[in-house]
């Protein structure tokens, strides 16, 4: 019973893990890549490892694996936010469909490269808020 | 094989082994492609996590439970690098 649930563990982080690579290559920007790169993995490398703790049942690998999973848990949200906000701040585009941008002349800098993305955005700034 | 239940879990490893495969495959298109610096933080920091996958899979396909202290160590190691690229990000941001 036990290999055949870490055979379907086992398959279903790979599955995860495909689309995670699928969305990192073809969605369309950054803020939106992130969510595959850091959600669909570490969705798939937490299937995997209980796969591995399930087919092994020693209290070492167990344990091993328990520790790896919680800090993926705790450390992907925190890379992936890391990466947002800077980038974020260096202005890179948004995607033309964006509809939601409530940073939105608060962090973004007054360059080009940020003017030029906001432009043709559906976005409206948010009430309340001033641009500097 | 005489038993049934390992040759299922270690064709189940391969397969898995080809999809991570695959799927670091694509990571690293974006690495090459990616438009901008941070796309290419991104597909990196991707790319360690799809490693550690890649590491599980591998142990379960070979009975190798040592394999998992890698596997560990590349998981730190790839937050640390995460980290420090996103301050570096955020220092050259600011300075320009």
């Amino acid at each position: 019973m036990s290999e055949q649930i870490s055979a379907a563990l086992l398959m279903v982080g790979a599955f995860f893990m495909l689309l995670a690579g699928l969305g990192v290559l073809r969605l369309p920007d950054l803020f939106i890549r992130l969510q595959a790169a850091t959600k669909a993995s570490t969705l798939g490398v937490g299937c995997m490892l209980l796969a591995v703790a399930i087919h092994f049942q020693g209290l070492a690998v167990t344990t091993r694996a328990a520790l790896v999973i919680a800090f993926f848990c705790v450390t992907a949200p925190v890379g992936a936010h890391m990466i947002a906000r800077a980038a974020y701040a260096a202005g890179v585009p948004l995607w033309e469909g964006t509809i939601a941008d409530e940073l939105r002349g608060r962090r973004r800098p007054s360059g080009e490269l940020a003017s030029e993305a906001t432009a043709e955005s559906p976005a409206q700034t948010v009430e309340g808020r001033e641009p500097p | 094989m005489s038993h049934d239940g390992p040759e299922l879990t270690e064709m189940a490893a391969n397969l898995a082994l080809a999809m991570v495969g695959v799927a670091l495959f694509l990571a690293f298109v974006r690495l090459v492609r990616g438009p901008t610096l941070p796309d290419r933080v991104v597909a990196l920091d991707l790319i360690g996590v799809l490693a550690v996958g890649m590491i599980s899979a591998y142990a379960v396909a070979t009975d190798q439970p040592a394999l998992l202290d890698p596997a560990t160590v590349l998981a730190l190691v790839g937050f640390l690098g995460t980290v420090a690229f996103a301050g570096y990000l955020e220092r050259r941001g600011r300075d320009e």
